[in-house]
């Protein structure tokens, strides 16, 4: 019978607490990889995700606010800028690929997008990647009232090419401010498992000239997406340097990805706050492994004496209550992957659900190597005071059943 | 000429001294001059309770260290041994049976059986098998202590002492919580396992009834003089 033997045996005896305190640490590790986890692919997706854009051009604001306007569809838009605007863009030199939105109006909260079809005849959202119909659809007729509808919003609207509906004024959704205007669904995207996923994409006309809008408005467009040519470093940094130095009408958010970067900067406080709810989890669990084998010592003084007497030595029962601390930390952890799985995979439905980013929450990271590697050991050590006090056990003092 | 040698015994002792110390006094429990044991002896301690029956047990076990003295058995000198050696002594050489069994509660008869041999030559499933149904246990190997009676208790304990194929066997007060019965059953099983398994026995018990089974009972106040002047030299 081995010390192993004796471990499981022990925790067998002792069901509750140790799964009482495997469970909590199942909570802190589960919580600390979540948090971890969480925080840098959400930070790797946000600052990737571009739409396949290197700039956003818009009225003068926050960059942060127009790239979220512009390429997360989240925000309101800092502004429109004029035609001439987007048309002057358009013809520099530098620039490739110069894409107009248009914001304003909403499908019962989900957002109204207004381009032109260069949006999805020209786009690569991902390296190779272009945006693609579902069978049966068609790009919409730029001087029609026709709607191509992102995946996401097509599940959860329940719309099908043929389907009509009426846009509603504003981003948020208000049923009295519905527009006069049905539009068609000609066409549903496949997954891009972008924020394209979450809107509505119309003609950019149909925006401008939707009834109500400001008519002195009607050529305004809310923002302009950016494709530079090859060298854009020196590109972008002379038109940063253009619109957002020597001029004040215009905002120039380029690169994108350090734009996002920043607000992970800004909500970095949040991170740390999580991580320390996590490791203030992580020890009040290693403290529970210490307070419920020492606890337990008294009643076991006896079965340690009798294993003493039939010729354990003292180290292996020290050896013994070390790795039965290790263990319920070790069950713990395994619970913990469980705890991770559910955390995980409800924030990645969350993130999809409000920004239309996907993270994929089983993928490897560090942290679930080094986060049960350190818990396992924190249990460990937690038993070295149990065990000290097994150690010293008085064998013949404790021979006796103590009345 | 031929020369006449007493053969080796199996336990020697030689001025074996242990005090505890309680209320600021020293208390000499056990002092004993000289004792000596057979291989495959069987031998009863007489003695009342506390007499430091108990703890003269323990000190051949090596569970206490002697203040002083010699304790040698089977040629090894327990008693200048350090504690890793003593337990790995105890635990291939002597078997323990307490008055209150000493069975782990957690623990079924085979397992406890295999604990008997786990820190010593290793655990053999069948040979544990094989002892429990020896003292009549073959159909409650997965039974816990508590779903036992306490005389099948004591022979679970029985099983346990002889797993380590000890040469000697300590037995203290070992029939202390039986019936009539179920003691003098249960004696006689730990005198025939012993002799099965060719070990020594050292039984005290205060008991007389358990005393008339032993041609050869000493009382213990005639070796352990701990309330004696030291004698002259």
């Amino acid at each position: 019978m081995t010390i192993g033997r004796i471990v499981l045996k022990s925790l067998r005896q002792h069901t509750l607490s140790t799964c009482v305190t495997a469970f909590s640490i199942a909570l802190a590790g589960g919580l600390l990889m979540s948090v971890w986890a969480v925080k840098q692919q959400s930070q790797a997706t946000f600052t990737g995700v571009n739409a396949g854009f290197d700039a956003v051009l818009g009225a003068r604001g926050s960059k942060l606010q127009l790239v979220l306007n512009a390429i997360f569809h989240l925000e309101a838009s800092p502004g429109n800028l004029s035609w001439s605007d987007f048309l002057d863009i358009q013809r520099n030199p530098n620039v490739e690929l110069a894409v107009p939105l248009a914001v304003g109006d909403n499908y019962r909260g989900y957002r109204l997008v207004g381009t032109v079809p260069e949006m999805f005849e020209k786009t690569e959202y991902a390296p190779g990647q272009k945006f693609a119909l579902q069978p049966g659809g068609a790009w919409f007729d730029p001087t029609r009232r026709e709607a191509v509808v992102g995946d996401f919003v097509a599940r959860k609207m329940r719309l099908h090419v043929g389907d009509t509906f009426h846009p509603f004024h504003g981003l948020i959704f208000d049923e009295k401010n519905q527009h006069s205007e049905t539009y068609v669904v000609v066409g549903v995207l496949k997954p891009s498992n972008t924020p394209a996923d979450r809107v509505i994409w119309i003609p950019l006309v149909g925006i401008q000239r939707m009834s109500g809008h400001d008519p002195k408005a009607a050529t305004d467009v809310s923002a302009v997406l950016v494709k530079l040519k090859a060298h854009s470093a020196i590109a972008g940094f002379q038109m940063d340097m253009m619109y957002n130095k020597q001029g004040n009408r215009l905002t120039f958010a380029w690169p994108i990805g350090s734009v996002m970067a920043e607000l992970f900067d800004k909500i970095g406080w949040f991170d740390r706050v999580l991580a320390l709810v996590s490791y203030l989890v992580a020890s009040v669990a290693t403290a529970s492994i210490l307070a419920g084998i020492y606890n337990s010592m008294n009643e076991r003084r006896r079965e340690i004496a009798i294993l003493r007497a039939l010729g354990a030595r003292r180290f292996t029962i020290f050896s013994a209550i070390l790795l039965e601390a290790a263990s319920i930390s070790a069950l713990g952890m395994a619970a913990g992957f469980a705890v991770y799985g559910v955390i995980v995979t409800v924030v990645a439905g969350l993130m999809r659900a409000q920004t239309g980013v996907v993270i994929d929450p089983f993928k490897f990271n560090a942290v679930m190597l080094w986060s049960p590697t350190v818990l396992i050991a924190l249990g460990a050590l937690a038993g070295i005071i149990p065990a000290v006090k097994a150690y010293r056990t008085d064998v013949a003092e404790n021979l006796t059943p103590h009345s | 000429m031929t020369l006449r040698t007493r053969p080796m015994p199996l336990l020697e002792i030689s001025k074996l001294k242990k005090s505890f110390t309680a209320d600021g006094a020293n208390h000499c429990v056990v002092n004993v001059r000289t004792f000596r044991l057979a291989e495959q002896a069987q031998v009863a301690l007489e003695g009342e309770s506390g007499s430091g029956k108990t703890t003269f047990l323990h000190l051949i076990a090596g569970i206490l260290r002697p203040d002083s003295g010699r304790i040698a058995i089977a040629g090894r000198e327990m008693s200048a041994l350090e504690e890793p050696a003593r337990d790995h002594l105890r635990a291939t050489t002597i078997g323990y049976i307490f008055q209150t069994f000493n069975l782990l509660q957690g623990y079924t008869c085979l397992e406890n059986v295999l604990l008997g041999m786990s820190f010593g030559p290793g655990a053999d499933r069948p040979f544990a098998v094989k002892l429990l149904e020896r003292v009549g246990l073959g159909d409650r190997l997965k039974h816990y202590p508590r779903q036992l009676s306490t005389g099948q208790q004591q022979r679970v304990a029985v099983a346990r002492a002889m797993a380590n194929k000890p040469r000697l066997v300590l037995a203290d007060e070992p029939t202390g919580n039986l019936d009539h019965k179920n003691a003098r059953e249960s004696l006689k099983l730990i005198r025939e396992a012993c002799r099965e398994n060719g070990a020594a026995l050292l039984l005290v018990s205060h008991d007389r009834e358990v005393l008339a089974q032993f041609d050869n009972v000493e009382p213990f106040d005639r070796i352990n003089h701990n309330s004696a002047e030291e004698p002259p030299v």
